[in-house]
């Protein structure tokens, strides 16, 4: 039979109808489950998902042949409380700021010992990528090491007790940018787009993706295991604590950023967008804020918005975001 | 021990940590009740069957209607897919086109030659069926498979009742039916014609017959008073059908008029328009949205050429001309006259303005009453006289071929039970499951296909099928849009999106299992279950 329609698609984790080759690594009984039960990530953690989903991908792509080296952050803190370990892969922690240093120390060292089919991962959260890593983020670009880093973005210092990062989008509370006065929440600023930054240095490899996409996710970290030098994958994760946002959507809420064009979803090579996931059922920027308790003094009591002015400036971002990026074009094209 | 530098404890796993403990809200597993199943008046599981034919099983989809109803060919053709209407699709695209894909299965069968189940034991008891419409034709099979001895008595001169003589062949063809019929009498039913049952009592002792099933049908058309002069040529559409399937088809002339909203009044005016009418008009007292007709048969006669004239009695005859009322509908909708007059020419008219059934059979069970035209009956289709049942249009319903189905099956369950000096326990419903337990967003885009329709100039001249079935393809991909609304086809979300990797692959049940001893209680697997199958119930305290 010639049917190539399949009831869900490559929307579902799984499709009983297609062939296993065809199915995500994540529906698969033996996946490597790189970060295992009894973490102590909240509820709905994305991060845990995101981890999870990426390194469990890569675990495929390499044979098991990998190390992964992570910076200091929640993902680390939730994951490893002395003694214990929720990791089930060869994984290095390595301080706040310095992990994209460490990883291209790895490669190096595995080089000169001649295991180079060994590969190697580095992963941040946003504050350890686009804030305190940076310096050495670029420098691994730069020199463009063999180091696939990725970064799970939450878009604020979650684990310390939610302050704003280069990566916390405009309007949202956090700890440090209360919900006050005129312009409430974080400015709105020039920001970090850290994946343009990538971009800039012309490594072969960047791409963005969330935990709402499974199968564009796997794909990419499986594309970037193919190549070798600098490459990196900016991932977005929901984070229920820093977002205020219910548990159980943080699939949803990761879902209304990509489809509202807040959270552009794209591949680039070399520096130049090579393709970008079009947005499926468009929705507007107010569906996305409303989840979130991050942004709930954009609304009023009854739900109504209360800040139209700031709610318009984002919609704004999102709509030069799909302009950018053709987001609402059959074929995403590059900007 | 040896230690590295400053490192005094094991190195031990999260898997000591149980994260469960943090739960106040389980997620479990549950089935809900499909609306297509919901809908069905014959009790299909057609979310089953559709999973079953969506990997091209077609012959166990095929085994799994045939638990309901023996007659999947004529009903892929015949019914209103009450399920189609009641579909959940309709909220995303359009309704899977689960009538279409039931005719495919039961064609494949007729063409492949499969066949039903083999009947249970002998129980050694005999149950009369009378009359061999698709209700008494479904009690009879399962009967049947339940072992008894079966014989089914009918009036006509061939088995099927309305299937053969009620619903038109360009609808219905006679070879699907008869081949239908013929593998139920190959179960070792046996189906005696031309034999009328004037009195149940005499027919049941004659018999030696442990039980009856009456479902006779409602085979008389009713009439309505038209002051007429004698010229006038006044036929009712039942007499119509009947005539055009068994013997020479009435002449009814070039202008007919057909007086009545039902299906049977657009049976009528698109028989009567292939018996060579060139002005079919359909006269009825409300509106066209308050016909009670299916809207596609009211399509499928507009396209043919009919005429509708609503908010219309007929109120005297004369000759070739009709006297023509115009009405009004109040504010309850109810059609009221407005005095204003018209006349219509006509050659004939033809009066389609229900049936009721003939029950002389009943005068030796008095105890049997009819009240209101029809047997009363309890839910377990008894009549008042203890192993005497009934079911189709002479009890109280929708009077569909689908229903009559229902209640064979029902009936035939019962009597089993009667039989057996058993109580048939009907088991609890499931809850319903609606759009708002669905999250749409993983289902893959896909319009619904339609089934190819006959050019109308070879509709109106000839009784050629109209409505043509789905090949293969097509059918699988009508398939394979069923949601599976409320109960788990294994998509392998809840697996997936687990953060703390706490559902567990098995074989049994759903194929899933949570692990309590690491589920935190987020409750993101119950929101992107596809399906509906998961809900979050509260921890015990």
């Amino acid at each position: 039979m010639s049917v190539r329609f399949y009831q869900v698609g490559s929307f579902a984790v799984g499709n009983r109808l297609v062939n296993r080759s065809d199915r995500t690594v994540q529906s698969d009984a033996e996946r490597a489950n790189s970060l295992t039960s009894g973490h102590r990530a909240c509820q709905g953690c994305g991060e845990a998902l995101g981890a999870r989903y990426a390194l469990d991908a890569a675990m495929r792509a390499t044979g098991g042949q990998m190390v992964a080296v992570n910076a200091t952050g929640c993902l680390e803190v939730f994951s490893t409380p002395y003694p214990e370990t929720s990791w089930q892969i060869a994984w290095f922690h390595s301080l706040f700021g310095n992990a994209p240093a460490v990883a291209t120390g790895v490669a190096a060292a595995l080089r000169v010992k001649g295991r180079s089919e060994t590969r190697v991962i580095g992963q941040a959260g946003d504050g350890g990528t686009v804030d305190i890593g940076f310096g050495c983020l670029s420098g691994m670009f730069e020199r463009n090491d063999d180091v696939l880093f990725i970064c799970y973005d939450n878009e604020a210092y979650m684990n310390t007790g939610v302050q704003r990062s280069g990566a916390t989008p405009p309007a949202a509370r956090t700890a440090t940018t209360e919900a006050v006065g005129p312009q409430p929440g974080n400015s709105f600023g020039q920001g970090k787009n850290m994946p343009e930054l990538a971009m800039a240095h012309g490594i072969p490899y960047v791409a963005t993706a969330t935990v709402a996409d499974l199968h564009d996710l796997e794909d990419k970290v499986t594309r970037a295991m193919e190549l070798h030098g600098a490459r990196y994958i900016h991932i977005l994760v929901t984070c229920p604590l820093g977002w205020g946002s219910a548990p159980g959507d943080t699939v949803k809420v990761a879902r209304l950023a990509t489809q509202t064009g807040l959270f552009p979803v794209f591949e680039a090579e070399h520096g130049e967008v090579v393709r970008a996931s079009p947005i499926r059922r468009p929705a507007p920027v107010e569906e996305y804020l409303r989840l979130q308790g991050r942004y709930a003094h954009l609304f009023d009591a009854a739900g109504n918005p209360a800040r139209p002015d700031i709610i318009a400036a984002l919609q704004a971002m999102a709509d030069r975001n799909i302009a950018r990026y053709g987001l609402l074009e059959t074929e995403a094209v590059a900007p | 021990m040896e230690k590295p530098f400053a490192i005094t404890l094991e190195v031990g796993s999260s898997l000591a940590n149980k994260t469960g403990s943090w739960r106040v809200e389980r997620p479990v597993y549950v089935d809900r009740l499909p609306p297509c199943n919901n809908a069905c008046p014959a009790g299909e599981n057609i979310q089953q069957w559709l999973y079953l034919a969506e990997d091209g099983s077609y012959e166990a989809a095929w085994r799994q209607i045939m638990r309901d109803n023996p007659l999947p060919a004529v009903m892929g053709r015949a019914c209103f897919h009450p399920c189609q209407t009641a579909c959940n699709r309709a909220a995303v695209d359009e309704t899977v086109g689960i009538n279409a894909i039931e005719r495919f299965l039961g064609d494949r069968a007729l063409q492949e030659g499969w066949s039903p189940d083999p009947p249970g034991p002998s129980t050694g008891k005999r149950v009369l069926v009378v009359g061999s419409g698709p209700g008494g034709l479904s009690a009879a099979y399962h009967l049947r498979l339940l072992g008894h001895a079966v014989v089914v008595f009918e009036s006509s001169p061939l088995p099927g009742g309305m299937m053969r003589y009620g619903i038109p062949s360009y609808r219905l063809p006679r070879d699907v039916v008869a081949s239908e019929i013929a593998r139920i009498a190959s179960m070792g039913v046996e189906i005696v014609c031309d034999r009328t049952v004037d009195d149940l009592a005499q027919a049941m002792e004659d018999g030696r017959f442990d039980a009856a099933f009456l479902a006779v049908g409602a085979q008389r058309g009713k009439h309505a008073d038209i002051p007429a002069g004698d010229s006038a040529r006044i036929l009712d559409a039942v007499t119509l059908l009947h005539e055009t399937e068994d013997s020479e088809p009435p002449v009814l002339g070039r202008r007919v008029v057909i007086y009545g909203g039902g299906d049977t009044a657009m049976d009528a005016a698109r028989t009567a328009r292939r018996l060579g009418a060139e002005d079919a008009v359909v006269v009825y007292r409300r509106t066209r949205e308050r016909m009670p007709a299916n809207v596609d048969e009211v399509q499928d006669a507009v396209d043919e050429g009919v005429r509708l004239k609503w908010l219309s009695t007929i109120v005297g005859q004369a000759g070739e001309v009709l006297t023509i009322e115009r009405m009004e509908l109040d504010d309850d909708g109810f059609p009221q006259p407005t005095g204003e007059i018209e006349e219509l020419h006509a050659d004939s008219v033809v009066l389609a303005l229900g049936q009721e059934a003939d029950l002389s059979l009943l005068g030796g069970t008095p105890e049997i009453t009819v009240d209101g035209g029809v047997v009363p009956v309890g839910a377990d289709m008894m009549t008042a006289r203890p192993g005497v049942f009934a079911g189709g249009d002479i009890v109280e319903g929708s009077r569909t071929l689908t229903e009559a189905i229902g209640h064979g099956k029902r009936a035939a369950r019962a009597i089993d039970a009667w039989l057996a000096g058993r109580r048939l326990d009907r088991p609890a419903r499931h809850e319903l499951a609606t759009t708002e337990h669905l999250n749409t967003w993983y289902y893959a885009d896909a319009p619904h296909s339609v089934r190819p329709h006959l050019e109308v100039a070879r509709r109106t001249s000839t009784f050629d099928e109209v409505v043509g079935g789905l090949d293969e393809t097509t059918a699988l991909f009508e398939a394979r849009r069923c949601m599976s609304c409320g109960n788990c086809f294994q998509c392998d979300n809840c697996f997936g999106v687990c953060p703390d990797n706490a559902v567990m692959k098995v074989e049994e049940a759903h194929g899933y299992r949570f692990d309590y001893d690491f589920c935190k209680g987020c409750g993101l697997c119950v929101q992107e279950c596809p399906c509906g199958a998961i809900e979050m119930v509260p921890e015990e305290i």
